[in-house]
């Protein structure tokens, strides 16, 4: 009985046990906002009220039953509406019937499974949040609040750095290095670039940092290139034998941890992006992946609700199925077990993740895909149509089926290089395999096409195809089909 | 924190190797300088038309004449970005206008022979050569070592690439 605004209606509010104590974590929105969001990790209980308030005291509500929901989705944006949850847990908090008063029901959800971290991107969103819904004949009341969710890994510090020699035939070749291959979110990258051989007037160099975001599976498959960081790192021209440090400081950077394939849904991966340029604005850039991941702080969690001491200790994520059993029906009291009873702080259950997350699966990846790597990376030769406009988008494809020139004949003096670079310990597991020589020398002459640039001054014809790309059909000799080639 | 006790070590840059005082000293490897200089205007009458000397110094291997000087006229870069656009996988410059208006009999000035405009052109001429023969792909396209290094072009060459040895 709700109509034009007459009969009773209600507010809902949902409050967090331990929110005071509970750390926040930042996390963007649909809109680009940030918001600050408790911060849960996998296996953690969560637990609160739900509070509901008449709006008309005095007045009956008739409700066909309230519920609380834990829900945690993976929204694809090209596809809205349909959301995807991974998580849906439900507690029934009271039968159908009518509430006469402002009642307060608790809830908890014990050990949830949390495999995956909140992320909010171009394509896609990942979200955890709580739906109390009062269930009604015309109209549900529905209060959602999001809550925020990391994901932590713990890598040993050792050092698998990445040290690769690539070039352009004749022109350029640079050895560079990196200290290591996989990062922490405050971790500091340091790294050298070696220049062995400078043919051609460099004018600076700058590395950046590039988040590839994968949406989508098949032919609808959506790459989405941001910079994230853009980083002079020398100013001038080097010649043979110069070194050229570099350091970045990643914890100044809007960054998240590296995640592969979620839920067969999306990636968010980084990369590396060196680029040198010439005097005549062609750039020579190496792409080279990073992982990213979430180093727990040392000031952990503080003390869990202490409800049902069981699940606590139970080692296994119990999944709570919905159930409208007695146990589960409304309560209007608050657990009568005392808050001294079981203090323990729990720390998340840092095993279990990394199974959910997958950093064991990455270390195990790591052997296979690194060769394959290697074996694909190279210096692009490319150029921007517009100085300008290049800054924006990183239009660099590092996919290439190129066809470098030589290749036979420059495998040999290089591959001898590769016993001395003890240094990379992931070498030795490369160099044994003898097929693998090539990783090492990366000579690359592109069959592409590479723009030569246009100051703007210059062009009275501006040539809009500007897509610096790959040609990996040799026929390509129009800029127009040179533009739509180059898909994400 | 862990990070921060080793501050020093976590941001110590990498083992550099020494550069040699001979590298640091010694011309550097990428000395390549083009210049398109004194327009001289041949011929009469009808048959007339403007040429420029296309002067080269570079250091290269790839080039195999380490100086060279050579008379070239607008049709010859024309045919010259035209082989590039050809052969050669890149997206070749344009060059200054053809300034086929200024071709057109009953102007009050000069035309084509104007010394502004072929100083214009001059400038464009310079600054097209210099971006394609500084392109790495480019450099190994016989077409452009014939027209930068040898007297006369052959319009009738077989077009091909150059292999460094």
């Amino acid at each position: 009985m709700s109509f034009f605004g007459f009969g009773q209606t209600a507010d809902i509010e949902i409050v967090f046990d331990d929110a005071d104590k509970r750390k926040v974590a930042e996390v963007k929105t649909d809109d680009g906002k940030k918001e600050k969001l408790l911060l849960y990790y996998d296996g953690e209980t969560v637990s609160g009220r739900v509070n509901v308030t008449l709006r008309k005291p005095g007045s009956k509500l008739e409700h066909q039953g309230i519920k609380v929901e834990l829900i945690g989705q993976i929204e694809l944006f090209y596809d809205r509406g349909n959301h995807h949850e991974f998580i849906s847990l439900v507690k029934e908090l009271a039968r159908p019937g009518d509430l006469l008063q402002h009642t307060s029901y608790p809830f908890e959800f014990a050990n949830v499974e949390k495999p995956y971290e909140v992320y909010t991107g171009a394509n896609v969103r990942l979200r955890y949040f709580l739906r109390a819904t009062i269930v009604r004949r015309l109209t549900d009341v529905i209060k959602e609040v999001d809550i925020a969710v990391h994901t932590l890994c713990s890598y040993p510090d050792v050092l698998n750095s990445i040290k690769m020699e690539v070039g352009i035939e004749d022109c350029l070749h640079i050895e560079f290095e990196y200290n290591k291959s996989k990062y922490h979110l405050k971790d500091v990258i340091v790294g050298k670039i070696y220049f062995l051989l400078v043919r051609i007037k460099i004018k600076h160099m700058e590395i950046s940092i590039i988040k590839r975001e994968t949406t989508g599976s098949g032919p609808n498959t959506f790459t989405e290139n941001e910079t994230v960081a853009k980083y002079e790192i020398m100013d001038g021209a080097p010649v043979r034998g110069e070194s050229i440090p570099i350091r970045v400081f990643l914890a100044g950077y809007d960054l998240t941890p590296t995640m592969r394939d979620i839920n067969n849904k999306f990636s968010v991966r980084y990369y590396l992006n060196l680029v040198l340029m010439d005097t005549e604005d062609r750039r020579y850039f190496k792409q080279q992946e990073v992982t990213l991941w979430r180093k727990s702080d040392k000031s952990r969690l503080p003390l869990h609700n202490p409800h049902h001491p069981q699940n606590l200790t139970s080692g296994s994520p119990l999944r709570q199925l919905s159930a409208s059993s007695e146990e589960n029906s409304a309560r209007g009291v608050s657990p009568t077990i005392p808050e001294s009873a079981l203090q323990r702080s729990v720390s998340p259950p840092m095993p279990n993740i990394e199974t959910h997350n997958g950093p064991t699966q990455m270390e195990q990846e790591e052997p296979d895909l690194l060769p394959t790597k290697l074996a694909n990376t190279h210096i692009q030769h490319n150029e921007t149509e517009n100085p300008d406009i290049a800054n924006d988008k990183p239009v660099e494809q590092p996919k290439v089926a190129e066809k470098p020139l030589d290749k036979p004949q420059l495998e040999e003096p290089i591959a001898e290089k590769v016993p001395e670079k003890p240094q990379i310990s992931e070498k030795p597991s490369i160099a044994t395999k003898a097929a693998v020589e090539k990783p090492i020398a990366e000579k690359i002459a592109v069959a592409e096409k590479p723009l030569l640039a246009e100051k703007p001054l210059l062009a009275e014809k501006p040539q809009v195809a500007e897509k610096p790309t790959i040609a990996e059909k040799p026929v390509l000799s129009r800029p127009e089909s040179v533009e739509a080639a180059p898909s994400q | 924190m862990m990070a921060e006790d080793t501050t020093a070590d976590a941001t110590r840059r990498l083992n550099v190797k020494k550069q040699t005082l001979d590298d640091a000293y010694a011309a550097p490897a990428n000395f390549l300088e083009i210049d398109v200089v004194n327009p001289v205007t041949m011929g009469v009458g009808k048959k007339r038309y403007t040429d420029y000397e296309v002067r080269m110094r570079t250091n290269l291997p790839v080039f195999k004449v380490k100086e060279s000087s050579v008379r070239r006229r607008y049709s010859d870069f024309e045919w010259l970005r035209n082989e590039l656009e050809r052969d050669s996988k890149i997206v070749v410059p344009p060059l200054p206008g053809k300034a086929l208006k200024r071709q057109l009999p009953f102007r009050g000035d000069d035309g084509i022979f104007e010394e502004e405009f072929i100083e214009d052109r001059r400038k464009g001429l310079e600054v097209f050569i210099n971006k394609i023969a500084g392109h790495p792909l480019a450099q190994n396209e016989r077409c452009l070592h014939m027209f930068l290094q040898d007297p006369t072009i052959d319009k009738s060459y077989v077009p091909g690439k150059i292999r460094n040895t």
